[in-house]
C-alpha cells in the first residue's frame, strides 16, 4: 500500500515537480506574507515589549505609545510609594521629532527618552557604544539600518539636528524598526526633554519594574487606585493596544493585515487545487483497486500518504526557501519574521490542507461509476 | 453448482418518466468451469451486469447469488470482501499500475488478501510464471506490450485464487496472435481450474472459446446459445437450459 502511495509519487516526474512546485509556491506566499505581518506587529510594539517595564502608567485613553501626553512627574512619587513597586521612572516616546540631515532636508523620528539608570526603556541590540555613553549632553543612539539612508549617520561622534538641537551620535543599534520608518533615536530622559521641549517635571509615562513575586495585576489595581488621570497597563497589555491601533486603526495595518489574510486563501486554494489534481489523476487506479476489492479505507491510507507526502517534501522546500527571505529581510527595515511559531503553524496548515484536499478528491474514488472502471 | 445465479434481476437509473431501465428480469447462471460470453450493442446493459455480478454497482430489485451468497441489497460495506474472496476482473485498458512493476502490480492484489513481504514476491512471481511472463517480473507495464499487459493482468486477477473472473473486452486492444494467448490462458482457467469465466466481448474472432453465449439487448437476454461446449463439462450444459429467453 505504501508501496504504490511512494511510487506513484514519484513514477512521473513532471507531475510530482507540478505538485510541489504548487504546494511550495503556496507555502512561500503564506510565510512571507505572515512573515511581513508579524514583522508589522513587532515594529509597531518593539519599543514596548522590548521596555523590560512590567507595568507602564499612561496618560487616560491614549491608543499608542507615540501619542505621548504628559503629566505632572508628582505621579511618579505616588507610583514609587505604592507597596511593591521596586522601581519606577519617567519615560518618553513621542514623535513630534524633526531631524535635519546633512544635506539639509528633514526627517520625522521618534524619539525615546529614557532614565539611563533605571534599565527600562532603553536601546537593545547595541553594536556600538553603550547606554552610559548617553549620560554626555545631547548624545543620542541611533539604529543602522536607518542611520545612514535616514540620517545621514556614517559613524559615532557624527552631529545632526533634532528638532533645531545639537545631537551627537555616540552609539548604534541593529534591527530596532519602527514601521512608521520614523527611526528610533534614544536619548536620557534629561535629553529627550530637552529635544521635546517639555518642562523638567513632566513625563508622557512612568514605566515601573515590580518587586519579585508581586502579582502583576494586583500592583497594577493597587497602583490604579492611587492615581487618576492616567491608567495602568501592564507591558502585554500596552502591546495589545499599540498592535490594535497599527493594524486596525491605520490603512498600514489594514493593508497588510488583509494581504496576510489573502496570502492564507490563496495558499490554501492552490495546494487545495494541486492536491485535488494529484489525486483525480489517479482516479482510474483508485476505482481498479475498488473492483479488486479494495475497502474505503485501503483508498483512504493511500491517497492521504500521497497527500501527506507531497506536503512534507514541498514543506521543507517552502520553509528553507522562506527562512532564507526571512534572513535577507532582517538586514533591511523590512522584516520578514518567519519565527517557530508560524513554521511550526504553516506545517499544520499544509498538512491539514494537503490531507482535507485528498479526502474530498477521495470520494470521487469512492463513489465511482463501475462503467469508468470497464471501459477503455 | 452454479457459481453465479441471477434472478429477475433489475437496475433502474433514475425514477419517474425519466427513469432508464437499464436491466429488466434478468435471469442468467453461470456454472463452475463454464466461459461465457456476454455480447450486445453498446449501451445494452452487459457493462451493468457485470457491474452487479462484480458487486461494484447495487441493483434495483431481484436476486445475485454469487456462490449462493446473496448479494443484491447486501450492505455496501460488505461487497469489497466478497469482491475480494470470489471475484477476479480483467479490464480493456488492462488497468495496470504504471508506477509498478509487473511483479509488483500482482504483489498489490495479494497485498488486498494480507499476503505481503517476500511470500507476497515469490507468489506473484509464481502467477507471472504461469502466464508466461517470468522474464518480466521487473519490467513497467509502458514496456511491455499489449497481450503482455493482458496476462500480467490475468496474473494479478489470479492473485486471490477467485473462482469467478469477470473480463470486459479482454482482446479488444489485442491483435489476434495475442488476443488467442489469453483466451488460451482464460479457457485453461475454466477447464483445469474450474473457474467460472465471464467475458464481455465483441470481438467475433475468440467466440469458438465460449461454452456459452448469451446476447443482450436493451436490458433483456435476448438469445443464448451454446458455443464450443465441451462434453465433459455437463453443469455448464445444464446452467445453459436456465436461460429464459424474452421476447
Amino acid at each position: 500500500m505504501a508501496s504504490l502511495a511512494i511510487k506513484n509519487l514519484f513514477h512521473e516526474k513532471v507531475r510530482l515537480v507540478v505538485t510541489l512546485t504548487g504546494i511550495v509556491f503556496s507555502i512561500i506566499l503564506t510565510a512571507v506574507q505572515l512573515g511581513i505581518f508579524l514583522g508589522f506587529i513587532d515594529a509597531s510594539t518593539d519599543l514596548i515589549g522590548n521596555s523590560r517595564a512590567d507595568l507602564w502608567i499612561v496618560s487616560r485613553g491614549i491608543t499608542h505609545v507615540e501619542q505621548g501626553v504628559a503629566f505632572p512627574e508628582s505621579k511618579l512619587y505616588e507610583v514609587r510609594a505604592v507597596e511593591g513597586v521596586e522601581s519606577a521612572r519617567k519615560h518618553l516616546v513621542s514623535l513630534g521629532a524633526q531631524a535635519k540631515k546633512p544635506d539639509g532636508s528633514d526627517e520625522g523620528v521618534t524619539m525615546v527618552g529614557f532614565d539611563l539608570d533605571g534599565g527600562m526603556g532603553g536601546p537593545w541590540n547595541i553594536t556600538q557604544g553603550s547606554v552610559q555613553d548617553l549620560e554626555q549632553p545631547d548624545a543620542v543612539m541611533v539604529d543602522e539600518l536607518y542611520a545612514e539612508n535616514k540620517l545621514g549617520v556614517t559613524h559615532i561622534g557624527q552631529v545632526i539636528e533634532v528638532n533645531a538641537r545639537r545631537a551627537r551620535v555616540v552609539g548604534f543599534t541593529r534591527g530596532v524598526r519602527i514601521f512608521t520608518s520614523q527611526p528610533a533615536i534614544f536619548t536620557s530622559f534629561k535629553n529627550g526633554l530637552s529635544y521635546l521641549n517639555l518642562k523638567e517635571d513632566q513625563s508622557y509615562y512612568i514605566v515601573v519594574r515590580a518587586a519579585e513575586s508581586v502579582d502583576l495585576q494586583e500592583l497594577k489595581t493597587r497602583i490604579g487606585e492611587k492615581l487618576t488621570d492616567v491608567e495602568v497597563l501592564t507591558r502585554d497589555e500596552l502591546v495589545f493596544r499599540q498592535g490594535v491601533y497599527w493594524i486596525f486603526g491605520t490603512g498600514a495595518g489594514i493593508t497588510v493585515l488583509v494581504a496576510a489574510v489573502l496570502a492564507i486563501i490563496v495558499g490554501v486554494v492552490i495546494v487545495a487545487q494541486t492536491i485535488y489534481a494529484a489525486t483525480v489523476d489517479h482516479i482510474r487506479e483508485y476505482g481498479t483497486l475498488k473492483a479488486m476489492g479494495a475497502t474505503n479505507g485501503y483508498l483512504y491510507r493511500i491517497i492521504i500518504t500521497q497527500a501527506v507526502l507531497s506536503g512534507l517534501i514541498a514543506y521543507v522546500i517552502g520553509i528553507v526557501v522562506s527562512l532564507a527571505i526571512s534572513r535577507v529581510s532582517l538586514e533591511g527595515t523590512l522584516a520578514i519574521i518567519v519565527n517557530w511559531r508560524l513554521a511550526v503553524a504553516l506545517f499544520l496548515l499544509t498538512i491539514a490542507m494537503c490531507c482535507t484536499a485528498s479526502i474530498v478528491a477521495i470520494r470521487k474514488a469512492t463513489s465511482i461509476d463501475p462503467a469508468m472502471v470497464f471501459r477503455g | 453448482m452454479n457459481a453465479i445465479e441471477v434472478r429477475d434481476l433489475v437496475k433502474t437509473y433514475g425514477s419517474g418518466e425519466t427513469a432508464v431501465h437499464a436491466l429488466k428480469h434478468i435471469d442468467m447462471d453461470v456454472a463452475e468451469g463454464e466461459l461465457l460470453m456476454l455480447m450486445g450493442a453498446s449501451g445494452s446493459g452487459k457493462t451493468t451486469l457485470v457491474s452487479i455480478i462484480g458487486c461494484i454497482l447495487s441493483a434495483t430489485s431481484g436476486s445475485c447469488k454469487i456462490h449462493g451468497v446473496e448479494t443484491v441489497g447486501l450492505a455496501q460495506s460488505r461487497l469489497p470482501k466478497i469482491r475480494l474472496d470470489n471475484i477476479g476482473f480483467i479490464f480493456q485498458a488492462f488497468n495496470l499500475f504504471p508506477a509498478l512493476t509487473a511483479q509488483e502490480n500482482v504483489e498489490i492484489a495479494l497485498d488486498l488478501k494480507g499476503v505481503r513481504g517476500s511470500s507476497a514476491k515469490a507468489r506473484a512471481a509464481e502467477l507471472l510464471e504461469r502466464v508466461g511472463l517470468g522474464e518480466k517480473l521487473r519490467t513497467y507495464p509502458a514496456d511491455l506490450s499489449g497481450g503482455q499487459k493482458q496476462r500480467v493482468a490475468i496474473a494479478r486477477s489470479l492473485a486471490g485464487e477467485p473462482r469467478i473472473i469477470l473480463a470486459d473486452e479482454p482482446t479488444a486492444a489485442l491483435d489476434s496472435v495475442s488476443g488467442r494467448v489469453v483466451m488460451d490462458l482464460l479457457q485453461e482457467l475454466a477447464r483445469e481450474q474450474g473457474r467460472a469465466i465471464v467475458v464481455v466481448t465483441h470481438d467475433n474472432r475468440i467466440f469458438d472459446y465460449a461454452d456459452r453465449i448469451v446476447h443482450i439487448e436493451d436490458g433483456r437476454i435476448t438469445n443464448s446459445v451454446a458455443g464450443n461446449m465441451p462434453m465433459e463439462n455437463p453443469r455448464a450444459m445444464q446452467a445453459s437450459t436456465r436461460i429464459k429467453r424474452e421476447s
